[in-house]
């Protein structure tokens, strides 16, 4: 090209994303669309991705604003059923709160709350068949207390002491409980997806009739292992149920980073021909029912589902992360979409099936109980405090068998401590 | 009893055999891979078993290698024992992540609760003419990862029974297949004639199922004036140069890279007193310098010259210079005079 003509050019320009508030602004999202409830009304489980492309970019939602389930998505959960949810929710956030300060008081190295998204990892579970496998990331411990594990054995794993099932080895949360449909978490992220098609994969090939469920943050969709896990669930009609938790925010980015300026995070499914749903993921009926839709159509080879849940990290990403440094501060409080444990009480009440007072005590209830399961699990020890597992572990599990190098390597070891602690320094 | 009937055959239809009989064997293994279901594979390990096995157990995948060995833990997970192909060892790098931070790790995060036994095989090695993303011999990358055992057969023999050994041994196995010696032992005299399998012991191959223990090395020449540590195509190139120089070597085909077979390499170069290393890969934190460490660690007071190493060079693999860069007989017959003369 002539120098001259380029010198009419207009220069290019890189685009970095921003935030819409930063700390010190006031957080205001009346940009932010609610569509009213059934705006785009359930259709049956076994339609084609192109005919509900609409449901991608949309919001499903079975709360409205006056408390009430309503329109063709409502699940039609009895009152019992809505009560468990409800004290699941409860109890994961008593849970939570009650880890984050003993992570607080030097008891442990690191936490992780769910505080403001306990509806997508407790109503999914609860869509689900107890035997269906969850491959999930770092902030699902709702699937778990769903589902009736041990709360002494999760705090053990995060205690990582002697009580602990995988012997001190993992981060804390990085649970693993295989015999209740719950795959060893990574700390790497969404390596779970391929892996979650490759069990779904398995289990159609075997004629199971189980699926399996995977999750991973709006931020980590930019992960190849997001894409190629799209691609191979599409190719073979994987029943698996991919489940994006968009917070908002990975660390102190903001989804922007991960795309949100252009395109929903549901609308990723129109491009590989599955099926996408965009789900308030603050309204547990909608989350619920967003599930069991896709669950049905997994169960029915119908294959795979995309599912968006549109939420808010309400708290730091962890205990090592600080918000107020990044974000505005009252963004949870001016979140349009409400708190998810409160939207489902306040529906409880609204039909006559829970009230404020029965609340009130339901919190202390499980505030104390996990109170006590804690007292138990300390009795295990605490993390830098002496009471692990067995120095030797540490080359266990490496390979089936111990080879002669771990061998050689672990009496190292032990020699180690002992010149450390002096003789006698296994019985200190 | 009679002796198992034999069959001649090259590495492909061994490495062919291998899978056969452990599709029929066992329900749980599973084939898959680019290319590998209807076709056969590109260099025709996978030919004929999808027809033979159907297609749930041999299919072909997506170009994604992140995805092929994603999939595999799952399945695994699920309780399927994979066997996934990786074209090529150069496309390998897109699963490294899967290799390194799942598979590798799943029994030992989670403490035995989950396990990944799967069997990744790969083409690996050049001259072929393949250029930089046809040739590389990546396997001190996955010796260097704690979990991952790697396998590298030198004879049809042997890689049948390491490879049933490997798809049945309960975590995972890296097989890297050296391609250039798949029709036939390269010497390493690329201008002369190729010569074919049925003319090497190590292509009578029993036609039913055996298994080589992981972790044994195999002495393929006895000899007492310098222990040579190699594995793969290398082990002929060596045998020819020994063979043409008349020199006494103790040639050691390691087969397994990880774990190692230390008691066969600490006896025969405390026997010998010299240790020589080659390999195809690159030099610099290659394999030859574990083996090298190794050796200087436990029989350095037996040593009479220091451990010499005989590599790749420092480079992508080139095309039009792949003989220049190749550790043939010019170099090895150098090294062999350095390593003698000390």
């Amino acid at each position: 090209m002539e120098q001259s003509t380029k010198d009419n050019l207009a220069p290019l320009h890189l685009h970095i994303p921003e935030p819409k508030f930063r700390p010190g602004d006031v957080a205001d999202f009346s940009d932010i669309i609610v569509p009213e409830v059934d705006i785009h009304p359930r259709p049956d489980e076994h339609v084609m991705p192109a005919d509900i492309h609409a449901l991608a970019y949309g919001l499903v939602r079975v709360l409205g604003d006056d408390h009430q389930a309503t329109g063709s998505w409502n699940p039609g959960l009895d009152n019992a059923t809505l009560q468990v949810m409800l004290r699941k929710m409860l109890l994961l956030r008593a849970f939570d709160d009650r880890m984050f300060r003993a992570q607080r008081q030097g008891k442990t190295s690191f936490y992780m709350k769910s505080f403001g998204e306990e509806a997508t990892s407790v109503a999914t579970t609860m869509a689900l068949h107890s035997d269906d496998m969850c491959f999930p990331s770092y902030r699902q411990q709702g699937i778990l207390i769903t589902r009736d594990y041990p709360l002494v054995d999760m705090m053990n794993q995060i205690y990582s002491n002697r009580g602990d099932r995988l012997k001190g080895r993992q981060l804390p949360i990085m649970y693993s409980a295989k015999d209740y449909g719950f795959f060893s978490i990574s700390g790497n992220l969404t390596t779970q997806y391929p892996q979650a098609v490759g069990w779904a994969m398995a289990s159609a090939s075997r004629g199971d009739t189980r699926i399996s469920a995977v999750w991973c943050g709006e931020g980590s969709t930019a992960e190849g292992d997001f894409h190629n896990a799209m691609t191979f669930a599409a190719v073979y009609n994987a029943p698996v149920i991919f489940q994006v938790v968009n917070n908002q925010w990975a660390i102190s980015s903001f989804s922007g980073f991960a795309g949100s300026e252009r395109t929903t995070f549901a609308a990723r499914a129109i491009g590989y021909g599955i099926a996408g749903l965009r789900v308030d993921g603050n309204d547990a009926l909608a989350v619920y029912a967003a599930m069991q839709w896709a669950a049905n159509r997994a169960r029915n080879n119908g294959g795979p589902t995309l599912i968006e849940y549109f939420t808010y990290r309400g708290e730091g990403h962890s205990t090592s992360d600080d918000p107020s440094a990044y974000r505005a501060a009252e963004e949870y409080a001016q979140w349009p979409l409400g708190d998810p444990v409160t939207r489902l009480k306040d529906h409880l009440v609204t039909i006559g099936a829970w009230s404020d007072a029965q609340h009130d005590a339901l919190i202390i209830e499980l505030s104390e109980y996990v109170k006590t399961i804690q007292k138990e699990a300390e009795q295990n020890g605490i993390l830098g405090h002496g009471l692990h597992h067995p120095f030797e572990t540490m080359f266990e599990d490496v390979f089936e068998e111990m080879p002669w190098y771990l061998k050689e390597q672990c009496a190292q070891m032990l020699e180690e401590q002992q010149d450390k602690f002096g003789p006698n320094w296994e019985a200190r | 009893m009679s002796a198992p009937a034999t069959k001649t055959m090259n590495m492909i239809e061994a490495i062919n055999s291998a899978l056969d009989i452990m599709l029929a064997k066992d329900p749980d293994v599973v084939i898959m891979g680019e290319d590998v279901g209807y076709f056969g594979g590109v260099f025709r390990a996978t030919a004929g078993l999808q027809a033979k096995h159907g297609k749930t157990r041999v299919f072909d995948t997506p170009i994604s290698e992140c995805g092929i060995i994603g999939v595999g833990v799952g399945m695994a997970a699920y309780g399927l024992r994979p066997v996934p192909e990786i074209q090529f060892a150069d496309y390998i790098y897109p699963g490294l992540d899967q290799l390194v931070s799942e598979a590798a790790r799943l029994r030992y995060r989670s403490a035995n609760d989950f396990i990944c036994p799967m069997t990744v095989r790969s083409p690996f090695g050049g001259g072929i003419f393949g250029g930089q993303t046809h040739s590389q011999s990546p396997e001190s990358l996955f010796t260097h990862v704690c979990g991952i055992k790697t396998v590298i057969p030198a004879t049809p023999y042997d890689a049948k029974g390491l490879l049933i050994a490997a798809i049945e041994d309960n975590d995972p196995v890296v097989f890297f297949e050296p391609k250039r010696i798949y029709n036939g032992p390269f010497s390493g005299y690329y201008d002369r004639p190729v010569e074919p399998w049925s003319k090497h012991e190590g292509s009578a191959v029993p036609e039913d199922y055996y298994r080589i223990e992981l972790g044994k090395a195999a002495v393929v020449r006895e000899g007492e004036a310098v222990t040579v540590l190699t594995y793969g195509t290398m082990v002929h190139v060596v045998k020819a140069v020994v063979a043409e120089h008349g020199i006494d070597a103790e040639i050691i085909d390691l087969r397994t890279l990880l774990p190692l077979d230390i008691e066969t390499i600490e006896a025969s170069v405390k026997k010998t007193g010299r240790c020589m290393v080659v390999h195809e890969a690159t030099r610099t934190s290659g394999f030859g310098a574990e083996l090298a460490a190794q050796v200087q660690e436990r029989c350095f007071y037996h040593l009479e010259a220091p451990v010499e190493r005989v590599t790749g060079f420092d480079t992508p693999y080139p095309h039009s210079l792949e003989w220049a860069y190749f550790p043939g007989p010019v170099r090895l017959a150098r090294a062999f005079d350095k390593i003698m003369k000390d």
